[in-house]
């Protein structure tokens, strides 16, 4: 039956393809298009996120509107977001999604963002976590600190140093642990492959590519988990990450480190970037000026895909065992992602500086 | 071993997947779809797989994945269509088979050259499969040998390809690579995020140009214009039958280079980072450096063709390796591919897990991919013969239609009007480059491997570091593995055998010399831009020495090769080949019209767009052009427009695209597709 069904689905497809509408119920959406606007390419973590979702929304959405995702990469992100903060189609027909690397400039204050959080409506956040590992030498003399690594050099293959890996390299550099960046790694895979084949000796991956790339390789003895980053609960506090309960914190492994305090700016600072980066990656925004109506009507639809019976089973395969907010969640979700005190913000960009000669100017 | 004995059963297990009517049925249509988008240039997979996507939800793995398997697989066949007939590279996958496939058309061998190639994609394609079959068992230990010193020598090795096609004067050969080079540093440098030939008040360049805008940039707007000038069909003499048996015969007298240049399609498709979009160059190098007669090519010989078709198939199976054990995509429908696979919830993962515990699904995705490539080269051989009637229409009322369509494709990589302007100004290079008979071949090639050759040689010099302070031995033993040795000593005896025979090889025809002073400024306009990039590279600050090292390097060597052929320019007579120009007297007079009236035509479609957006402006181009160059009646081009203008419309609107907006937009609101 199922065979049928989407056998007809894809000959629909390829006759009418999108924007076609099918079902005209008396409501608001119906016969219309939603654009899910990912300002990354078709290839990245965004686009599996979006596609995850859109089928869903259509559903939940009143009126069954087509919710379709377009891709507008461009300048790490910069480029969709500046676009999205001049739109004020407040008609539910746009939504943005953004992610931890559209977070980070913003938040380094990268002289191309013309663009501001506060403007925007979340309406939906989701998040994840990442885990640390090292090779099988220094796992011998990792004991739960940083202690005995300090006399040793790790190669690490780093994406580029205002993204993502931002949280790694502050962690290790926390720790007093002297890491090597080699930098321009397109990808995490690529830096897995990296450490694989011995070139680097230390390495960190999101949940999702820990759990189907590396965690063989714990298995077999060839890397050994070092921390993850945690995850927050209903607080704030840095909790153990749900999804691997058995692996020390950071915040656990800093707590046991000489030398690495886990209060003061610096911590401030890795606890700030962390938050913008893992627990509240990825959010969804109506944009500026959309009515309390509309923004209501997505955040119910939200609701409902988060309380199908099915829910938990199809997301953990896609996108991961991580809660994901909806309205005021959301919003605390984002007020949490985009406040980073000045003198956090002032140690990041300083140590950029020193470290990697980046000035964002 | 235990994977050795896992491996027949899976493999029975596999077909018997994928022997089922519904599976098949659902890979023909996906070839169906994929040949629908694949056959007009620079659209490709991403665009087809993409369309795909929101039907993947929910489906049974088998079938999503045959759907999608049959529109990956598609692609590299059916791109042969517009490098071709047209010279028009239809995808990365496809660029070397412009050099002897388009000469063939001219001469009337569309069809010959068509099923030669069909039938090398059909071969490479099973080869590959059965290759990968034993292969993918042992093949991540192998992957995991290539580090970065590897990786630097394969992406040299590719580049060494441009001694092959550099043309009569090996140094302009060497320059155009360096251009290419120079051209793919354009944008933030690796390390440090330093803007290099760009700033933030450009933000496009700051991205770097594409690929698709390169490659449609250099090779099909100077052939589009170039055939317009002479206001002909493309085929300068009548079709000899329809040919598409002795393309078959051709292929099997050849069926031995076909086979070698499969495995070397396999081969450096498997190694991750290089994405082959160089495989095709390194076949077509084989095939001329394999070949006893050399003097044929790149003037319509057959196993010009061969050799990178039956190696484009074969690469797609390779670039599955590192797809589906590292989850590393190979390229960009690979990296879809990866996000479709788990849309599809199959539970199964793509990373290493996949060999041990999905090994059946494994050889399914193989032996999908080899099943599409027969269906896509019958379907494909069945069109070939009416699509290559094409080159016998006048050129005129091809033309606008084309530019559409590469105009279209041009403005999907970024979205930005500002690709169709680099498209323009990378055409304009491309036409000077083949007046002037400087290597389009090499530019390309550089422009390629830029990135790749910059980031693996930055990563090998600080991890050696790092490795040598451990220990001269340690470090010894990462720089020189015998991988990294057996590939120098390629690398030296391709240049070195490429060198010499470039003489013969006329990659682009043979070009006349005339005067002196054309060539002498382009030479000089060539420098002034390496200067430049010098300059450039020169003023990146101290902290981000990183980013600097590789464009000051190229464009010093460009410079010092520039000069050598500034100082022979003025000693050699003006009838020395250095002076190649096509503008000469006697090519010259077959041209109809000249060069700036021709383009005029296509600056035109670019300003009307920036003022009125795509759609308007191109109805405004098509009519006119219509009309006035192609001297139809008002209402034979008001006919040809509506069905432009309604077929742009339909792809945009069933690939979920929009059009280019112009100043207009910004003041009205108008409804899709004039937005």
């Amino acid at each position: 039956m199922k065979t049928k069904k989407s056998w007809a689905s894809v000959l629909v497809a390829s006759v009418f393809a999108f924007g076609s509408s099918l079902s005209a119920q008396a409501a608001d959406l119906s016969g219309k298009t939603v654009e899910w606007v990912i300002p990354f390419s078709e290839t990245g973590g965004s686009a599996k996120w979006a596609n995850f979702f859109a089928p869903l929304l259509s559903e939940e959405l009143p009126g069954n509107p087509a919710v379709v995702v377009k891709f507008m990469p461009g300048a790490g992100s910069t480029k969709g977001a500046n676009w999205f903060q001049e739109q004020s189609d407040g008609d539910g027909t746009l939504i943005f999604g953004s992610s931890g690397s559209t977070q980070f400039p913003y938040l380094l204050g990268d002289p191309r963002v013309r663009y501001e959080y506060k403007d925007w409506n979340p309406v939906m956040a989701s998040g994840t976590g990442g885990v640390a590992y090292l090779n099988a030498e220094a796992g011998t003399k990792f004991d739960g600190s940083a202690n005995n690594l300090k006399d040793m050099t790790f190669i690490y293959g780093n994406q580029g140093a205002t993204r993502l890996d931002l949280v790694p390299a502050l962690a290790w550099e926390m720790l007093g642990i002297n890491v090597e960046h080699v930098m321009g790694i397109k990808g995490r895979g690529d830096g897995r492959k990296m450490f694989e084949s011995g070139e680097a000796t230390i390495d960190y991956q999101t949940s999702s590519g820990y759990l189907s790339g590396s965690a063989e390789m714990v298995e077999s003895g060839k890397a050994v988990p070092m921390m993850t980053w945690g995850s927050l609960d209903e607080s704030g506090n840095i909790v153990r990450d749900p999804t691997f309960p058995d692996m020390p914190t950071f915040k656990e492994v800093c707590e046991k480190t000489d030398g690495c305090e886990t209060s003061g700016e610096a911590w401030d600072a890795w606890k700030a970037f962390f938050v913008a980066g893992f627990p509240s990656q990825k959010l969804a925004f109506l944009p500026a000026g959309t009515s309390q109506e509309i923004i209501d009507m997505y955040v119910k639809a939200f609701d409902a895909i988060k309380a199908r019976p099915d829910f938990a089973e199809i997301s953990a395969k896609r996108i991961g065992k991580y809660p994901m907010f909806t309205g005021a969640g959301a919003e605390s979700a984002l007020a949490s992602a985009i406040t980073v005190p000045d003198p956090a913000k002032q140690y990041v960009t300083g140590w950029l500086k020193d470290e990697f000669g980046v000035e964002l100017k | 071993m235990d994977l050795f004995l896992d491996a027949l059963p899976a493999l029975s297990s596999a077909f018997s997947q994928i022997l089922q009517p519904h599976v098949l049925a659902y890979l023909f249509i996906g070839v169906v779809m994929g040949l629908c988008v694949g056959v007009f240039p620079g659209l490709g997979g991403i665009a087809g797989l993409s369309l795909l996507l929101p039907f993947m939800f929910g489906m049974e793995p088998i079938l999503g994945l045959a759907l999608m398997i049959g529109m990956v697989a598609v692609v590299p066949t059916s791109d042969t269509f517009a490098s071709v007939l047209m010279g028009i590279p239809g995808s990365s996958a496809s660029q070397a088979t412009v050099l002897d496939g388009f000469p063939m058309a001219k001469r009337g061998q569309a069809a010959r050259a068509l099923s030669a190639a069909f039938a090398s994609s059909l071969f490479g394609g099973l080869v590959g499969a059965m290759f990968l079959t034993l292969f993918i068992l042992v093949a991540r230990p192998v992957v995991l040998l290539f580090k970065s010193p590897e990786l630097l020598m394969v992406s040299v090795f590719g580049l060494s390809m441009v001694g092959i096609l550099a043309g009569r004067i090996a140094l302009k050969g060497v320059v155009a690579a360096g251009l290419g080079l120079l051209v793919g540093t354009i944008g933030e440098g690796p390390f440090n995020g330093e803007l290099r030939m760009s700033s933030y008040d450009l933000p496009y360049l700051t991205d770097g140009l594409k690929l698709v805008i390169v490659g449609l940039g250099i090779f099909a707007i100077p052939e589009i214009v170039a055939l317009l000038r002479k206001d002909k069909a493309i085929s300068e003499k009548p079709n000899l039958g329809s040919g598409w048996s002795d393309g078959i015969k051709d292929w099997w007298a050849n069926k031995w280079l076909s086979a070698r240049c499969s495995i070397i399609g396999v081969v450096v498709g498997v190694i991750p980072g290089l994405g082959g979009s160089v495989v095709d160059w390194i076949a077509y190098g084989h095939a001329v450096q394999s070949a006893k007669d050399k003097s044929g090519f790149g003037s319509g010989d057959v196993r010009g063709v061969i050799g990178p078709e039956s190696s484009n198939n074969a690469k797609e199976g390779g670039g599955l390796v590192p797809t589906l054990l590292f989850g590393i995509p190979g390229s960009g429908s690979m990296a879809i591919f990866i996000g479709a696979l788990a849309l599809l919830g199959s539970g199964i993962d793509v990373g290493p897990s996949l060999l041990e515990n999905n090994l059946d699904f494994t050889y399914s995705i193989v032996w999908l991919l080899a099943l599409a490539n027969v269906v896509a080269t019958v379907l494909c051989i069945g069109l070939s013969t009416p699509i290559s009637k094409l080159t016998n229409i006048r050129f005129v009322l091809l033309a606008p239609f084309i530019f559409m369509i590469i105009s279209f494709a041009a403005f999907q990589s970024g979205q930005d009007l500002m690709d169709l302007v680099a498209l323009f100004a990378i055409g304009f290079l491309g036409i000077l480059m083949r007046r002037f008979d400087w290597s389009r071949p090499a530019f390309l090639i550089g422009f390629v491997l830029s990135n790749p050759v910059e980031n693996y040689s930055n990563n090998a010099t600080q991890i050696a570091g790092v490795k040598f302070r451990q220990g001269m031995e340690t470090g010894l033993s990462y720089v020189m593995s015998p991988i990294v040795l057996i590939l120098l000593v390629i690398t030296v005896l391709s240049i070195v055998v490429g060198l010499r025979q470039a003489k013969n090889i006329m990659a682009e025809g043979e070009v006349p010399s005339g005067g002196k002073r054309a060539p002498l400024m382009f030479l000089l306009t060539v420098i002034a831009f390496i200067g430049f990039a010098l300059y450039d590279a020169a003023s990146i600050p101290d902290y981000a020495a990183v980013d600097r090292v590789f464009p000051m390097f190229v464009a010093v060597v460009s410079m010092v090769s520039a000069a050598v052929l500034l100082i022979q320019m003025m000693l050699q007579p003006e009838t020395s080949t250095l002076f190649a120009d096509r503008e000469t007297a006697e090519e010259a007079a077959e041209n109809t019209y000249g060069l700036w009236s021709t383009l005029a035509w296509f600056a035109a479609l670019l300003v009307l767009t920036s003022l009125v957006g795509f759609v308007i402006a191109l109805a405004l181009f098509l009519f006119s052009f219509l009309k006035v160059r192609a001297g139809l009646s008002v209402i034979g081009a008001a006919m040809y427009t509506a069905a432009g203008i309604a077929f742009i419309c339909f792809m945009a609107w069933s690939l979920n695209r929009d059009f280019p907006a112009g100043l207009l937009q910004g003041v009205v609101d108008l409804p899709w597709p004039l937005t």
